[in-house]
Order: structure tokens, then sequence, then C-alpha cells
């Protein structure tokens, strides 16, 4: 670990930022998956699409349930670790710096108004279309506006470090910065239709790109987004929450090399998957395939660097349920880069895609993987940056529980689900006829489709816990002193 | 030599980016001139189908239906022949979807009549009972943008050849041209026109004054573009 209690005793760290964002992400989070779970509702009970008329259907909210979970509560919470984990790996204090102080905070405040502009112009029915970059261009340009604000952070960060070496963290936090920015800006290049014409809507915009290009280039948006927010700064989280709170240092610090530079090599490459027998020339398909599987490497590199960096101290899994958070998001983190690979292959890509299978797949990285490492990382922060006892260890187990419940009753009836889809619609009977008409395939997922809104709603009541167990510490926590802080396992009232 | 990066932000970033760069130059670069030609019988949408295309667009019917038929035989059975890269040429943006929570509808104009959807689009389980579709009754009342879905055209005719008022080649062999209204006083005449076409095969009264009125219900517009899709 980059540092030691004793050290950075004389450093008073300022956590003004990374509180907003703290609660931008459980509020997000909160909102974002509410809405998920209402559509999830939806297409097991059909009947509530009519509840807020046209502002009510799976389709309108769809979009802002992914916008939601995937900018508003993942970013705001590699924000918020940001804002904590880059003064303390740096060494170097927010406070040192005005200029820093205000970036951070104009950061937060357009961050945040960019997110209910995008809540509100996507419930209206403003929106590109392309997945995950549906915001229309004055938000793609609000956007780029934070992003450029989070890359000046960083860097004015680094530039005023004491630590020269930059902790493992830091590499992945920049690239996340380096590829979302990338991405994003080619993917959303669009021609605003108004300038061209002078009339019509202003917010309206035409891709850059056609048909098959457009394809092309929003697959290796699509994919790398899943890269570079719910992966690199995901794994910038672990490394440095996980061996904070269990004590541990990092099991291999040359398969951390390996994994990172492999991750962003390969990653780029992989987003040909979601393209396969599909219009773009087959070889890229091939390469979408190979290059998925090769990816296995990197990602249970990382991944299992981080369980042997519990070895000899399995014992934590029992005592701190913050652990267990995050043993068990390394642990699924493993799965779904695994099933990914799996779903890439070419064979089975035509049996899943399309399916249920894929929304069970995403669910299982971004819940158990992602989800569990914010919630966790929150977790770890809230007692430091509020100065105060975690008020119950109790309701953080008992989150742990039902949310885990809820990501195996999510992803087994979408992996049932979807199969089951796939088979029905190539099946044929002994005339080669096809044997179901396409309601029959409907119809069958019903039970699969209220196991999985009830398995998410389970991880929304854990959600709602771990905001009412923080507000609480906020509340009314035990005040703690400096040396009850500087530890490594989380303090937390039973 | 990666100590040393390591301590050198700049060089670092440099090279992450570098690396990051590195596939999408060599798959997405190649592809671009040969992917965007049109084949013969692809032409560029009306005014009508244009709007329709945005309340699709609006509406996210995305989420659900993809537009992408795959080379396999269970898929060529159940809508028809296989997509071809040509055939979207003028998709912008392209809606092939992720997910097929309803059936494909690349090829839908080919199986599906006007009154069927808008029996289906008003109340989906009265013509598909057990369907999880949503009804989209608001676009009976709801009226289409004209004046943005002919800025769409314009725009995409100005910047990017779109051919507009240019004979198409069809699959018979015959050729076609797809008309660009000169300005937007005409522009609503057209769309009005096509409107009354298909509304002749609707039932909805409201719908009928509506377009009697001179406005255009999304509904229309809506399948004046699904019966395109072909
Ligand atoms: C929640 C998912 C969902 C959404 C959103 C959705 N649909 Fe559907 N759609 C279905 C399902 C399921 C079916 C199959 C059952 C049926 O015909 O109703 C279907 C069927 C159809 C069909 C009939 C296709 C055929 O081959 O029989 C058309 C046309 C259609 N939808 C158009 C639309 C349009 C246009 C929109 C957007 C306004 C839309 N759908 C939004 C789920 C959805």
């Amino acid at each position: 670990m980059g540092e030691q209690s004793q050290q950075t005793a004389p450093i008073q760290y300022d956590y003004t930022v990374a509180k907003m964002f703290l609660v931008s992400t459980i509020l997000f989070g909160i909102i974002g998956m509410g809405i998920g779970v209402f559509i999830a509702f939806e297409l097991a009970f059909p009947e509530l699409n009519n509840l807020f008329g046209e502002f009510g259907t799976f389709s309108r909210l769809r979009p802002i349930h992914t916008n939601g979970v995937a900018f508003g509560f993942t970013l705001s919470g590699i924000f918020a670790t940001w804002y904590y984990v880059g003064q303390r790996v740096l060494k170097v204090s927010m406070a040192e710096s005005k200029f820093l102080m205000t970036v951070g905070k104009l950061h937060f405040w357009l961050y945040f108004i960019t997110i209910l502009l995008a809540v509100v112009t996507l419930l209206s029915g403003l929106t590109t279309s392309k997945e995950y970059a549906e915001l229309e261009w004055p938000l793609d340009i609000l956007v780029v506006g934070f992003m450029v604000l989070w890359g000046i952070s960083i860097f004015g960060l680094i530039g005023i470090r004491r630590e020269r070496t930059l902790y493992i963290s830091i590499w992945y936090y920049i690239a996340a910065f380096v590829a979302i920015s990338m991405l994003y800006v080619f993917n959303n290049m669009e021609l605003p239709t108004y300038f061209v014409t002078g009339m019509g809507s202003i917010m309206h915009s035409v891709s850059w790109y056609a048909g098959t290009n457009d394809a092309l280039v929003q697959w290796w948006y699509g994919h790398n987004a899943v890269a570079f927010v719910f992966t690199t700064p995901i794994i910038a989280i672990i490394y440095y929450f996980l061996p904070k709170e269990s004590g541990q240092a990092v099991y291999s610090y040359k398969l951390s090399l390996l994994s990172f530079w492999g991750l962003m090599f390969v990653y780029l490459w992989a987003g040909g998957h979601h393209l396969i027998y599909s219009t773009v020339p087959d070889w890229m398909q091939t390469m979408g395939s190979v290059f998925s599987v090769v990816l296995i490497l990197p990602s249970w590199g990382s991944a299992i660097n981080m369980l042997l960096t519990m070895k000899g101290e399995w014992n934590q899994l029992q005592s701190n349920p913050l652990i267990k958070f995050m043993v068990l998001a390394s642990t699924f983190y493993m799965l779904s880069t695994l099933e990914g690979p799996i779903q890439a292959i070419k064979s089975v890509n035509a049996l899943a895609h399309f399916t249920d299978w894929i929304p069970g797949h995403v669910h299982d990285g971004t819940l158990g993987w992602v989800g569990f490492m914010i919630i966790a990382g929150i977790y770890h922060m809230t007692p430091r940056v509020f100065k105060k006892e975690i008020y119950s260890k109790k309701l953080i187990e008992i989150q742990f529980w039902l949310q885990t419940t809820g990501i195996v009753l999510y992803f087994s009836s979408m992996w049932i689900a979807g199969i089951t889809q796939g088979m029905m619609w190539r099946a044929v009977d002994e005339y080669g006829n096809l044997s179901y008409s396409f309601i029959d395939t409907v119809e069958v997922l019903h039970p699969y489709y209220t196991m999985r809104a009830i398995g998410g709603a389970f991880y929304l009541v854990g959600l709602f816990i771990w905001a009412y167990n923080i507000y609480k510490t906020f509340k009314c926590g035990r005040e703690l002193s400096d040396k009850e802080i500087n530890v490594n396992a989380s303090p937390m009232a039973s | 030599m990666f100590h040393w990066l390591e301590q050198r932000p700049f060089f670092f970033t440099i090279g992450v980016f570098m690396v990051v760069a590195f596939a999408g130059l060599i798959e997405i670069l190649p592809n671009f001139a040969e992917a965007s030609r049109p084949v013969v019988g692809t032409k560029p949408y009306s005014i009508l189908e244009l709007a329709g295309r945005q309340v699709y667009i609006k509406d996210s019917c995305n989420a659900c239906h993809s537009q992408l038929i795959r080379p396999f035989k269970s898929e060529t059975d159940r809508y028809g022949m296989y997509s071809l890269s040509g055939e979207y040429a003028y998709d912008r943006p392209f809606l092939w979807g992720s997910k097929r929570t309803g059936p494909d509808l690349h090829r839908v104009g080919n199986y599906r009549t006007t009154d069927w959807h808008e029996n289906h689009m008003w109340e989906p389980t009265s013509v598909v009972p057990g369907s999880v579709m949503p009804s989209y009754k608001h676009m009976f009342s709801n009226t289409v943008d004209v004046e943005t879905a002919y800025a769409e055209m314009v725009a995409v005719n100005k910047v990017f050849n779109v051919p507009y008022n240019k004979p198409i080649k069809m699959k018979d062999g015959s050729t076609t041209t797809v008309k660009l209204p000169d300005s937007l006083d005409e522009a609503k005449q057209e769309i009005l026109k096509e409107a009354k076409e298909i509304v002749k095969d609707m039932k909805n009264q409201d719908v009928k004054d509506m377009v009697e009125k001179g406005e255009i219900p999304e509904i229309v517009a809506l399948i004046a573009y699904l019966n395109s899709l072909k």
C-alpha cells in the first residue's frame, strides 16, 4: 500500500467534494435502480405500462434506467472514490489548492445538473436511440464539460503530489478518464439539424455515421463504455479499498502490471462481439470473438490478484461484512468475465444474442461487481469522511444477504429465460417448419420475468438499507477520534 | 520501463491512449467507405416515413425490437430475407437494437398492414393476447413535428448527399425518385398528402379528423415508417 497511518497524520485531507458525490451516488442509485425494478415488473405485468400515460412505458423509461445507473450511480461512485482515494495515495490534500477545490465543486455541480437534465430530456422522448449514448447533443457537450473538469482534477492533483510513484488505482482512474473521453466524443458525433437548416427543434440531431458504420462505432463505444465505466475504475476502487480494509498488501505487483496493460490493449478489440452475424465484415466479428476470449486473461489476472490478497486472512470474511462485499464482488467479476467470452463465441452467440441472457450477463457484472464495490467503497469512506462510527454492522450484514439473494434470482432467471427463448426461436417440427409463433416465446417467459423483478426488488431494498445506514451514521453515529479512524477494518457499531 | 512510466504521468497517459486507440484505428477506419454504399432498391425515407422514424426513436421501440435479420434459416423463415449492409445506407442512426423482447421489424412492412398496426398500437393484447408490448394510445393524439422532420431531410441531403430528387434503381429494373420538398410549406402539403394515403385504411375517427384539419398524428407517421420496412 502507498500509505501508512503514521505518515499520513500530518496531512489533513479535505473530503468536501467526496461527500457531495457520496450523496449523489446514493441518490442516483436509488432512482436508477428504482426505475429498473419498475420496468422489470412491467415486463411481467404489462398493465403497469399504462400507469403514467406516455411517460410510464417500458420504452420511455428504459434509457433512464440505463443512463441513471451507468452515468448517475456508477460515475458518481467513481468520482466519490476518486476525490477520496486520489488525495490519499498521492499524499496531497485538496485543501492545499484553492484552484483544485473550485474545479472539484464545479465538477460536481455540472455533473449533477447534467444528470438531472438527462432524466428530464429522456422522459420527454429526446433521445438519439444509441444505447448508453442516448443523450442529445447539448447534453453531450455538458458531459464533455464535466469530463474535462474531472481530467483537470486528476492531473492537477497528480501535478502537486508528494508521492512520486503512481499507485495502481491511479493507473485505472487515468485509463478510465482517457478512454471514456475518447469513446464518448467519437460515438456522439452528430449533426444538429437546426444549425444546417435553421428549422425545427434545436435539440434534434442525426448521427454522423450511417447504418453499418454507425453500428460499428456504436458497439466499439458500447462495449468499451462497459470496460471503462464498469471495469477499469471499479478495479481502481478495489485495488485501494480491499487492501485498506483488510490490512493486507496487494498480492502481486507483476500481476497487476500484466493485467493493466493487457486489459488496455485487449478490451477495445472485443466490441465486435456485439455484431456477430450482423452486416459488419466477418473478419471483425471473428476478431471480436477471439479477443473476447483473450480478455479472460487480464480480467482474471486482476480478480485473482485481489482474491490472493486475502491469502491467510480468510477469517476476515466472517468478521467483516465489507470484506464479504469485496470478495464476492471479485467473484462476480470472474463469473461475468467468463460468461461474456462464452457469449462471444459465435455458436453460443447465435443462440444468446437478442435474448434475456444478455441482460442477465450485464446484471451479474453490474449488480455483483460494480454495485458491490461501490457500496463497499462508500461504506469504507463513511467513517473516515464523517469521522463517525458506522451506525450498524447488522444492517450491513442484512443488506449483503438480501442483495446477494437478489442477484442470484436475477441472473438465474435470466439465464433460463434467455436459453429457453433462444431455443424456441429456432425449434422446428418434423417437417422443418418453425415450431413456435413469436408470442409463444413471450408467454413462456412470464415466470422468469416475475422472478427477475423480485430479485431486482431485493437489491433495491438493500440500497435503501445502505442509504439509511449511512444517513444514521451521519446523524447519530458515535464520534471517532483520529486514532480510532486510522485503522484498517472500518469501525462499526454492532 | 513500467516503473519509469509509473513516475511520469504524462508519458503514462500517452501510453494508455495509444494502446487504447489502436484497435479503433485498425478495425473501424478501413470499413467506412465499403459499408455505406446502398444496395439496389434502397431509397431514402419520405417525409412522413422520416417523421415516423423519429416517433419510433422518441418512444425507443428499439428497446424491445431489432431490425437485423441474421442469416439463419430459423430467422429467414420467420422474418424474410436476411439483412444486407447496404439496406441501412440512409439509417442515421442505425436501429438494429440489441434485444428481441418483441419480434424483428426489419421487414415488417411485408406482412403487416396499416389497419393491423392501428389496432395493435392502440392495444397490443387485443390483437395478440399475451403480448407484453405497451399500448401506445398517446400516439393517436400527439402530433409529429413536421418542421424537424423536414429539417432532417434537408440536412442529410446537404451534408451527407442523401439522394433526394435523384433517380434510384429499384430491384425490378425501374427507377423511382423520392422528392425533397422545396420549402417548409411544400413539405407540409407533401406530408399531408402522404398521411391521407395512410388514413384511408384506418378506422379511428379522431385520427381521421385530425388529418382532415391538417395535423399529422404520430400514429400515422409511425405506420408509414413501419410500412416502409421491407
Ligand atoms: C416491452 C417491449 C416492447 C416495446 C417497448 C415495443 N414492443 Fe412491439 N412488440 C413487443 C412484443 C412482445 C411483440 C410480440 C407480440 C405482439 O405482437 O404484440 C411486439 C410486436 C410488435 C409488432 C408486430 C410484429 C410482428 O411481426 O408481428 C410491431 C409492428 C411492433 N411490435 C411495433 C412496435 C413499435 C412501433 C414500438 C414502439 C412504439 C414497439 N413495438 C415497442 C414488445 C415491445
